[in-house]
């Protein structure tokens, strides 16, 4: 599907469907971080099954491994694994299609799931490519609450010491985590003052579930040299559907049957829209 | 009295390594000088990365690296390396099966009166409580490098526990048995089998000596290897004798004394007896006194044999 607006909701519905069969799941973050991965996944990185052996294709690491439902939409589409397998069999007994990155899957880089590794974890892939001459990109995605942790300032600090200007970090802003607002629980409304003091590019990507304004941050990040660059996408947990929009209490939620019809309504309808846009 | 930590010839290795392969990397947290990767740096800076005093940063960087074909040696003090980057050991190097070899400088006591912040005697337990994560502690600088050139040749995560000073030299130059995941045993008898690792090794085989003085005969092996634990080198030395001591210089708790238990208890059950460091902070001094006050020197590890017998 060449739509990649239209795409990102008929992966929001496989998402859907996954967390209905396996009766479990991190939905609204899976939903407002759906066009990210699009982005990334169709159009900006060189990533396929054909060429996960070769060392120059670009590099990505989950950081948010919660939001591994919207991610196994993505990489099935992508055409690692089938679709059909992964909502069969997911976080079932004995399944390899469990609720975190697992990198005994194809595609998937790195475990994850316990947050604040994924940014540490690509200054070590992007300093590789800096001290073998490469040329790969490397990206994360991280969820807006894992900023509290502590570890990601440090690969922040190490990324821009290292001058990782080949590193693009997107945080998933939807400001909502498990206990509420994310300015409640712990406030840093103050992102881009803090990751430009720590020598990031920073880019406010006013609505980060649109496609197109994802894509021109990401071809930004791409021309800025000597330092690493960080996309605040400013999303809308649950996005889809009114159903699960701008709750928190569909962080980690399996919608009941009148929720599902509705949910399923409403991504059908956005995305014939999108298709005739 | 040698003169050569077993940091150094580490140092002395990957420098060596580094000279033929442009992926060895060696990082550090600010520890290049306690770590002796000074030299490394100062060779090969290209293949050297520094992040600063950040040890969670130091091992997600490593596994980031490996998993781009690199061969990253992490160099941090023990007790830092092993308990405060332990999410990023356990997640990022051993549950992502990354290449990275994470070596725990000054281990154990090795800092003295630094106290119990500075101390590692907790990371046999926490490091062989990890899937996938294989644990060595070498008995001196010439095991220390047959096991670095052995670890050069493997892919799968490791960590490795040295101290800070030199110490005796437990082998014979030229003349090193070693094997990998192989247990040395460095002396046959029935009475007593005595199974020690790291600097507990040179105060056992000389409390081995001791014992013979008085017509006991005690073995005496070498377990590097905590993990994988040589199950055969116990169960052969236990099998033969009529009682197991343990020595280690780290907590009562989890390390090789408990392993060690469990491996006798099942396969050939008779008494074992653990010598360790207590389960409190640890008296202020340095190493070789907080040893000799702990009874963890050739006379408190005779006298403990005696006592068991």
């Amino acid at each position: 599907m060449s739509n990649l607006k239209a795409l990102a909701y008929e992966m929001r519905e496989r998402t859907i469907d996954i967390i209905v069969e396996g009766k479990t799941g991190h939905i609204g973050g899976d939903m407002s971080v759906m066009e990210i991965l699009t982005e990334l996944y169709f159009d900006q990185m060189n990533i396929s099954p054909e060429n996960m052996d070769d060392p120059d294709r670009d590099k990505f690491v989950m950081s948010k491994g919660h939001s591994m439902e919207a991610y196994y939409a993505v990489l099935a589409e992508k055409g690692f694994f089938p679709i059909e397998e992964v909502i069969e069999k997911f976080s079932k007994f004995g399944s390899k299609y469990i609720g975190h990155p697992n990198n005994k899957l194809p595609g998937i880089e790195m475990n994850s799931g316990s947050l604040g590794h994924g940014l540490p974890v690509c200054v070590g892939m992007a300093l590789a490519a800096k001290m073998n001459g490469q040329g790969y990109r490397t990206y994360t995605v991280m969820g807006d609450g894992e900023l509290a942790e502590g570890s990601v300032w440090e690969g922040a600090m190490a990324a821009s010491h290292y001058k990782l200007d080949n590193l693009c970090a997107v945080v998933d802003r939807n400001r909502l985590q498990i206990s509420g607002n994310t300015e409640d629980v712990m406030a840093h409304d103050d992102l881009h003052e803090r990751f430009r003091a720590f020598g990031w590019h920073v880019i406010d990507v006013a609505d980060g579930n649109d496609i197109s304004q994802l894509k021109a941050a990401f071809e930004e990040a791409k021309e800025t040299k000597g330092r690493p660059t960080v996309l605040i996408a400013n999303t809308v947990k649950g996005k889809g559907s009114p159903v699960m929009e701008h709750k928190a209490g569909w962080h980690h939620k399996v919608p009941n049957q009148e929720e599902l019809a509705q949910i399923r309504k409403d991504l059908k309808e956005r995305k014939e829209a999108l298709l005739h846009e | 009295m040698n003169k050569i930590a077993n940091r150094q010839v580490i140092c002395d290795v990957l420098v060596e390594a580094a000279k033929e392969d442009k992926d060895v990397v060696a990082l550090c947290s600010d520890s290049r000088g306690s770590a002796s990767m000074t030299k490394f740096a100062d060779t090969y800076p290209e293949q050297f990365v520094e992040v600063g005093i950040a040890e969670q940063n130091l091992v997600s960087i490593s596994a980031g690296l490996a998993k781009c074909g690199k061969k990253p040696y992490a160099s941090s003090p023990a007790s830092f390396l092993s308990t405060r980057s332990y999410e990023q050991c356990k997640v990022d190097v051993a549950y992502s099966n990354t290449n990275v070899k994470l070596i725990g400088i000054s281990g154990g006591v090795s800092y003295g009166a630094l106290g119990m912040s500075h101390h590692s005697a907790q990371d046999i337990a926490a490091m062989c409580s990890i899937p996938n994560m294989r644990v060595y502690i070498p008995s001196d600088r010439l095991q220390t490098e047959h096991l670095f050139k052995a670890l050069l040749k493997d892919e799968k995560p490791a960590y490795i526990r040295v101290g800070r000073n030199p110490v005796e030299d437990v082998y014979e130059e030229g003349n090193v048995p070693f094997e990998m995941d192989r247990a040395t045993v460095l002396r046959e008898g029935t009475d007593i089998a005595i199974i020690a690792c790291g600097e507990m090794v040179k105060p056992a085989a000389d409390a081995a000596k001791l014992l013979e003085e008085k017509g006991i005969h005690a073995a005496v092996v070498d377990m590097y290897c905590i993990k994988p634990l040589d199950k055969a080198a116990i169960v052969k030395a236990a099998s033969g004798a009529k009682a197991v001591l343990t020595v280690e210089e780290h907590a009562p708790f989890g390390g090789l004394g408990s392993m060690v238990s469990q491996v006798v208890g099942s396969e050939c059950p008779r008494k074992v007896v653990n010598l360790a460091l207590p389960d409190a902070p640890v008296i202020t001094g340095t190493s070789k006194e907080v040893f000799d006050h702990y009874g963890l020197n050739a006379e408190g590890i005779a006298k403990k044999a005696m006592e068991l017998l």
